[in-house]
This record gives structure tokens, C-alpha cells and sequence, in this order.
């Protein structure tokens, strides 16, 4: 991270944002769909909250692509809903794992660590960004991104090494959704640009350490890391699985019935 | 301890007199079974009430429209999970185990209150919803802080205040589609009549009609009875509406100068009793949607002690090998 930002452009800006804002909402919309589903009530809430920190996140990315977007074009009607709402799938550019459905525990579970130990390592890098807003929301979203991962480490463990019916579940799901990691480690000409100019995290230099601590928690809890050679890609492109079109149907149908209402 | 030597009767004198002096009853404390059974009943269909009641905002979470408004009504619904924890834990101080509970809720044996069987149908029962039932929740736990029972009476106080932050969330929505584009307001007018109702309803049936009032009104476990809180409600509500500028429900509704509160309409008490015997919209739905949840679990919750007994056994080897 050695040049400056003044290189960067804005457009760049708001659309490494929006992406980065894309995976929370669409995580956190995951999520929120256990709400009264989860298997006591005490994980109702847990869900809850962590659905929650990720609504949370994807609002400060949104808001700051909004408050550059508005800048940048002289306007002021850009807001964080406008990139939640008003975008088509196409337009999405969040990561694959992410929009998988909902899944059983299991699947949720699994998934989440994966999503969880990479936040971990990609906040802490985004923390060093020379963009200070995003290396201030980075410094916040950090420290509940720690408190995911000791979470889902957790319950990797209680469902990996408890009944030989969870520790199948378990194994199935790692293996269903481990294609899909392989586009989190891949930089596209866009994120390039940012890291080359000390904005984007560079997380083709995550892989290793994430691998490292999410093998372990999988090794410790009696699974199996997954073959490597499946992999799936396209989520910063666009190029979606058919889940997210229907996470989006929902989650905007009631902003796009009324056009232009407040709420 | 002294209590070992008292008849029956002399227990029960000590145990009105401490009530009578406004004393709390603690969970060690004697108390008649009928009281015990009463509370039981009460508190575990208001732990219930608050757990089925994630259901119909929970429907709209994932379609609210707006960030903010996804995240508040999240945080809400989370909320009422945490409020039947406590209110399971506090009905566990009496002898009886949360499993228990929710095997009685769901083959019927324990009710929730009835308002959840009305289908929430769109964003603007969501305002409804919060501003009304949630309202009138508020009316009856007000008065709940001050029951005779020790454990019930804190977990009031500590629901109470946030529950008015999910009056204030739902009145919110309704002044932001109420001042919002005709559609809007319509919306909010629609959900306002579909729950005033109901949430009349929500009090219980008048006190001359209701089963469980005179005993719980001299214990205590109840303050003030149906009528008198359903007359707070309406008469907290009417201004409400007038300022959304919405049109009242109740078209009998009068102020009654002499009286110092609104004379009102007559509930529909026909429906009351039809939607507590199972003849809402989602009555079946709603203990449907508990028990797959609750079954889908299972071998979640067969994980977790199996993982929990294995860490044990583990430590027991280690030390024994140490």
C-alpha cells in the first residue's frame, strides 16, 4: 500500500463499497431468515444479533458509497437503500458463498465459518486501508467479526464432534458449499486497481492463513476440509446462482411497490 | 423453619397478609397451589405470547423496506425472543421446566394470546402491530410490575422498558406512512382497522365474563382488572389516531366529559371467542411453524449435549491419566 489515493477514482470507490456492502446485506438477509426457525430460543436471539452486526456493516458501505456517489455526481438522492433496493441481480456483486440459501443448521453453520474466519483477516487488512472511512468502518466491524468467529468455531465443533447425525450434516455442507470459497482469494481488475493503490485489501494473500485456522477448527471437530478442485466463480461480475434473484425479490418487493415513499 | 409447624389454614393467612401488605411472594416462600397453578398459567402464556409473537414480524423482516427499518424491526423481534426467555426462566422459579412449558404450548394444553392468530399481511401491520398490540401489551404490563409474584413482578419492570421502544418503533411506521403518499396512508388506515380490534380484544373478555379475574385480583397476580385496562387503551389510543389523522375504527367512540374517559363501541365478542377456538387465520400455522422448528432442531440440541458429554468425559480421562 504505497500510492495515494488521489490516483483513485470515485466510481472505484463506490463500487468496491457497494460490493463490500453486496456480501453483508446479503449474509445478513440470510440470516434474518431464521428468526423464529432456530433450534431454541436462545439462537434465535444469537442469530439475530449476528444478522444484525452484518445489516449493520452493509449499511456503512452503502452509506459511504451513497455520500461519494451524491458527491460525485452533485446530487442528493442517493442513499444507502438506493444500492439495497433498487439493484437488479446483475448489478449485485457480493461473493457466491453468500447468497446460498438458508440451508439447514448445518449448512448455515458451515458456511459461516468460512465467511467468518475470512472477515476476520480481510477486516484486519481493510483496517490499513489509506481510505479512512473504510478503514473506520473496518476498525468496527473488526471486533464483532472476532466475536463470529469464536462463534462459529463453537458450534462447528458442537456439531462436528457431537452426534454421528450432526457430524454427517456437518460434512455434507462443508462439502456442498467449499467450491464456492475459492472466488473469495481472486482480485479483479477493479479490486487491483484499489490495492494498487492502497484502498482495496489484496486478499489473494489471505488464503493461507485462512485456510490454516479453518482447517484446523474443522480437523479439531472431527470433519474433512474438502477436495479443492471444485470451484465456482462470478459473484464480483455478476454472474450469480439462481438463489440471489429470489433473496432479492422479497427483500425489495415492498420498496419497489411504492416508488419513491419514505418509510 | 417455623413454616413445618403451621396448619394449612395459618399458612395461607401469612400468605394473604403478605400480599395484603403488598410483600412480595418469593419462590421459596409457601404459597397455595392454586396460586402456583394460576401463575403458572399466566406467565407461561405470556413467555408463549412473546415467542409466537416473533412469528408475524418476523414475516416481514426480510421484506421490510427500508435498511432501517430491517434493522430496527430485527432488533425488535429479537427482543421478544429475549423477553420469553426471561419470562420462561421465571416461570421455572416455580417448579416447572421450560420443556414442559413448550410441550403444553404446543399440543394446546397452554394458549397464547390470540392476537397472533391475525395474519400480518403487510408493512403497514407492521406500525399497526407494534403501536396497537404492543400498546396494549404495555397497559397490562404496567400494571404487572406491581404483581404479587416476586420474579414475575422484575422481569415486568425489565420488559416494560423495552417495550416501549416497540410502541414507539410501530407508531413510527404509521406516522411515516400516514404522512406519506395516499397509497401509504391507506395502508396504515387498513392495518389500524384490521388490529383496533383485536387489540381491544386483547384485555380478555369483560370482568363479568372473565374465569380467572376475582381469585388473581385477590392474590394480586392481576392490579387492575380487563375493563379498567382496555378503558386506558382506548383513551391513550383515540388521541393517537386523531394526530395520525387517520379515521377511528370505533364509530360509536365519545368522549364522556362526566366520566373523564371515551364511551366506545361494543367488541365483537362472537369473533373473540371464534379466534381463540381456533377459527383465525393462523392458528394452525402459528403451532405448526413452533413444532417444525422445534423438531428440525433436535438433533441440534442432541449435538450439543453429546458434545458437551464427550468434553467432560474427555477432561475426566485426562485427569485420571494426569
Amino acid at each position: 500500500m504505497t500510492s495515494s489515493t488521489e490516483t483513485v477514482s470515485t466510481q472505484d470507490i463506490i463500487d468496491y463499497a457497494t460490493r463490500l456492502g453486496d456480501d453483508a446485506i446479503v449474509i445478513g438477509h440470510r440470516l434474518s431468515e431464521w428468526v423464529s426457525k432456530a433450534p431454541f430460543i436462545e439462537e434465535d436471539v444469537a442469530i439475530g444479533n449476528v444478522s444484525l452486526d452484518f445489516l449493520g456493516h452493509a449499511r456503512m458501505y452503502y452509506t459511504y458509497a451513497a455520500e461519494v456517489s451524491n458527491k460525485q455526481n452533485g446530487t442528493d438522492d442517493v442513499t444507502e437503500d438506493t444500492f439495497a433496493y433498487l439493484r437488479d441481480e446483475r448489478q449485485f456483486q457480493n461473493h457466491l458463498l453468500h447468497e446460498l440459501h438458508k440451508g439447514d443448521f448445518a449448512y448455515t453453520t458451515a458456511r459461516q465459518l468460512l465467511v467468518d474466519v475470512y472477515n476476520k483477516y480481510f477486516l484486519e487488512q481493510l483496517e490499513k486501508s489509506n481510505d479512512a472511512t473504510l478503514a473506520a468502518i473496518a476498525m468496527k466491524a473488526s471486533k464483532e467479526s472476532k466475536y463470529h468467529c469464536r462463534r462459529s468455531k463453537d458450534w462447528t465443533l458442537r456439531l462436528g464432534d457431537g452426534t454421528s447425525e450432526s457430524h454427517e450434516r456437518m460434512q455434507v455442507a462443508l462439502n456442498d458449499i467449499w467450491g464456492y470459497t475459492h472466488e473469495l482469494f481472486e482480485l479483479d481488475e477493479l479490486e487491483q486497481r484499489l490495492v494498487d493503490a492502497g484502498v482495496a485489501v489484496d486478499c489473494t494473500t489471505l488464503k493461507a492463513d485462512w485456510l490454516k485456522e479453518v482447517t484446523a477448527i474443522i480437523e479439531e471437530a472431527t470433519l474433512t476440509v474438502p477436495d479443492q478442485d471444485w470451484a465456482v466463480r462470478g459473484g464480483r461480475q455478476g454472474y450469480h446462482t439462481e438463489h440471489l434473484g429470489h433473496l432479492l425479490t422479497e427483500m425489495q418487493f415492498v420498496h419497489r411497490s411504492f416508488p419513491g415513499a419514505k418509510w | 423453619m417455623a413454616e413445618y409447624n403451621k396448619s394449612e389454614a395459618e399458612l395461607e393467612a401469612v400468605f394473604q397478609q403478605k400480599i395484603d401488605s403488598e410483600q412480595k411472594i418469593e419462590p421459596k416462600d409457601w404459597m397455595p397451589e392454586a396460586y402456583r397453578k394460576n401463575l403458572i398459567r399466566q406467565m407461561s402464556q405470556h413467555a408463549h405470547s412473546e415467542v409466537i409473537g416473533m412469528q408475524p414480524e418476523g414475516n416481514f423482516i426480510t421484506r421490510a423496506p427500508s435498511l432501517r427499518r430491517k434493522t430496527v424491526l430485527l432488533s425488535k423481534v429479537q427482543d421478544e425472543g429475549g423477553h420469553g426467555l426471561y419470562l420462561y426462566s421465571a416461570t421455572e422459579t416455580l417448579g416447572i421446566a421450560r420443556s414442559e412449558l413448550i410441550a403444553a404450548l404446543q399440543s394446546g394444553e397452554a394458549k397464547y394470546a390470540s392476537i397472533f392468530n391475525y395474519p400480518a399481511q403487510t408493512w403497514g401491520d407492521m406500525g399497526a402491530i407494534g403501536w396497537l398490540v404492543d400498546g396494549a401489551a404495555i397497559v397490562n404490563q404496567v400494571s404487572l410490575q406491581r404483581t404479587s409474584y416476586g420474579p414475575y413482578s422484575r422481569g415486568m419492570i425489565r420488559i416494560c422498558k423495552e417495550e416501549s421502544f416497540h410502541q414507539r418503533q410501530g407508531y413510527v411506521i404509521m406516522m411515516e406512512l400516514a404522512k406519506g403518499t395516499p397509497e401509504q396512508k391507506q395502508m396504515a388506515q387498513d392495518s389500524l382497522n384490521r388490529f383496533y380490534w383485536p387489540a381491544l380484544m386483547m384485555f380478555g373478555p369483560h370482568d363479568s365474563e372473565s374465569a380467572h379475574s376475582a381469585k388473581s385480583m385477590k392474590w394480586k397476580i392481576k392490579r387492575e382488572t380487563n375493563d379498567d385496562l382496555r378503558q386506558k387503551f382506548i383513551d391513550q389510543t383515540a388521541p393517537q389516531i386523531a394526530y395520525l389523522g387517520l379515521e377511528h375504527p370505533d364509530k360509536d367512540l365519545v368522549w364522556n366529559e362526566e366520566k373523564g374517559q371515551h364511551d366506545s363501541g361494543e367488541i365483537d365478542w362472537e369473533e373473540f371467542y371464534a379466534v381463540i377456538n381456533g377459527n383465525g387465520h393462523s392458528n394452525r400455522q402459528r403451532i405448526q411453524h413452533h413444532v417444525k422448528a422445534h423438531e428440525e432442531g433436535a438433533w441440534v440440541r442432541d449435538a450439543m449435549s453429546a458434545y458437551k458429554q464427550k468434553k467432560s468425559q474427555r477432561k475426566i480421562n485426562a485427569d485420571t491419566a494426569a
